[in-house]
């Protein structure tokens, strides 16, 4: 009744107190609203200036075409950068993964004399900005003459993605329920047993998210990449190197379709793990 | 039950990958920063000659840049945070069942490539942008005013491309506050300013501190912002470093350059710890 009462009150109040009281109820809908256009503008832009017709330089709408989605390796050197940064991507990802993955269940998982010190040395790449990380690997290479390029990136890639891999593994291990384990243990299972049947499996969630937090750092990478990969192009390189001279509308429906692709995946993981839970 | 040995053998591939692929190139690097030009050398040759003043001819040669990348960064951490905190706390409080989707559409724009993104602001800040007509149009900036190649271009690319590094701590760390604190701060009659300040600030300064230290260190090495979307007047110590490096191939320089400002940054981030007063990090 009361609350009734007062919504028929609304009406005899101004105009621009109507307004007023309006914004302030919805105020953090309004603030959403903002911040998701301001999140999306480059986004957009970037998936509309795909459809540019526009030859090669890709500044000024001429006209809308599909033609560049048809043919997303027309421009040249766009796909071989893109191919590079893939392969350069999923070798950084299984070695990152890999060795991220021991660290984070030593540190995770035992008492042991240097720990905080391993925490240390964790937590050090990634505090070094990306520039001195890849000046002074590229150093190291021409110390030892080895010329800058496919496999000297590979590296660089490797040692910026361990730390996150640690610390996102080690998140999803220090979760766990230890209970569970000694379940395992309860009902006979070895320590190897429990650790294949029962512990890996609960960690596995962590360890996939690592990699794909990996992949796309090392994909997404440009400072590194650029000191060290010599004539090896990567897609980020290509784009900046092309950016003086405005990038082929080819690269815009890259962008576009790695976002639709990441987006998917994403999604599908969201509903998976729903269900598994419902389940 | 357990091995000792167990944690020391899970770690030394990876430590040892570490030590040979980041301890000793920083202590390469360290070598070569008080290296000078090798008599009669060609370009790029240098002699290690222990030359510490390397160090205040770097700093002194590029103290403007140098100066500049802190001021951005930290312009551009600030404003991160006012536009990352609303947002994720409207994540962790009001978003209801919606929560999941938004938080997708949070990270989402960052799928697309840092490059492409950048590029893309350019293009819209541009002279054939929409931006900058139609502001002049309503006349906010003048006839002769840019956007493009000046500070405001480069603060706003950082504030943009390094906003997720705010935003997911800060709903990492504003999720965890149990919300009946802040009922049981409005029941002892703190009004919703108080609550803020004393009750959910407090909670999610872990995530603040975080997240600005996650955005402000890529921030202050950065250059490809102030590549792109800067001018000659805008460069930062990440640009010298890398005309250093590969135009004029003084590897010293480079390198003091490369350390003095991981010890700035080293010591920046300290400080800040000790005031913020968290040890937890990560």
């Amino acid at each position: 009744m009361t609350v009734k009462q007062k919504d028929a009150s609304i009406p005899t109040l101004p105009l621009g107190a109507q307004i007023s009281r309006w914004i302030g109820r919805n105020l953090i809908r309004i603030y959403m609203v903002f911040a998701f256009t301001y999140l999306f503008i480059p986004v957009a832009y970037t998936f509309a200036f795909s459809f540019n017709d526009s030859g090669k330089s890709n500044l000024i709408w001429k006209g809308f075409t599909f033609d560049n989605w048809m043919n997303p390796c027309g421009a040249p050197e766009v796909c071989s950068a893109l191919g590079n940064s893939i392969k350069i991507g999923l070798l950084a990802t299984i070695f990152s993964t890999i060795l991220g993955t021991m660290i984070a269940f030593a540190i995770g998982r035992y008492a042991f004399k240097g720990r905080s010190a391993s925490n240390l040395l964790i937590f050090l790449p990634m505090a070094t900005p990306e520039i001195v990380l890849g000046a002074s690997l590229l150093s190291l290479f021409l110390v030892f003459q080895i010329s800058p390029g496919f496999w000297p990136t590979v590296l660089a890639h490797v040692v910026f993605c361990v730390s996150f891999v640690v610390v996102t593994v080690k998140a999803r291990i220090a979760s766990l329920d230890p209970r569970l384990e000694q379940a395992a243990m309860d009902l006979y299972a070895n320590e190897f047993q429990t650790f294949r049947r029962v512990t890996l499996p609960l960690v596995a969630p962590g360890i996939a998210a690592a990699a794909l937090l990996a992949f796309s750092l090392s994909f997404d990478d440009f400072i590194i990449t650029n000191f060290n990969s010599g004539t090896v192009t990567t897609f980020p390189k290509f784009v900046y190197v092309s950016a003086a001279r405005g990038i082929p509308a080819q690269a815009n429906v890259i962008g576009s379709a790695m976002f639709f692709l990441a987006l998917a995946l994403v999604i599908v993981g969201q509903v998976v793990s729903r269900k598994r839970k419902v389940s | 039950m357990k091995k000792i040995s167990t944690p020391y053998l899970l770690l030394i591939p990876g430590f040892a990958f570490l030590f040979i692929f980041f301890i000793l190139p920083i202590a390469n690097l360290a070598q070569t920063s008080t290296q000078t030009p090798l008599l009669n050398g060609d370009t790029g040759q240098y002699e290690q000659t222990f030359r510490f003043a390397n160090y205040i001819d770097a700093f002194i040669e590029n103290r403007e840049q140098f100066s500049r990348s802190f001021i951005y960064a930290i312009i551009a951490t600030l404003i991160a945070l006012l536009i990352s905190y609303p947002l994720a706390y409207a994540l962790a409080f009001k978003a209801g069942k919606y929560k999941n989707i938004l938080l997708v559409l949070v990270v989402a724009p960052f799928f697309t490539s840092f490059l492409l993104r950048t590029v893309a602001w350019k293009q819209i800040l541009g002279e054939e942008g929409f931006v900058v007509p139609s502001l002049r149009t309503i006349g906010v900036i003048s006839e002769s005013t840019t956007l493009t190649s000046t500070s405001f271009a480069v603060v706003m690319g950082m504030t943009y491309n390094f906003l997720p590094f705010m935003t997911l701590p800060l709903y990492a760390s504003i999720d965890r506050i149990d919300p009946r604190t802040l009922e049981a701060s409005g029941d002892l009659y703190a009004n919703g300013f108080t609550t803020f300040r004393k009750v959910t600030l407090p909670l999610s300064m872990p995530g603040v501190v975080a997240g600005t230290l996650l955005t402000f260190i890529p921030a202050a090495g950065d250059y490809v912002n102030a590549q792109i979307l800067g001018s000659p007047n805008t460069k930062m110590l990440g640009n010298v470093i890398e005309s250093r490096y590969f135009k004029i191939v003084d590897y010293p320089t480079a390198a003091a350059l490369s350390f003095t400002l991981m010890a700035a940054i080293l010591i920046l981030v300290t400080i800040y710890i000790r005031k913020a007063g968290t040890e937890e990090l990560v």
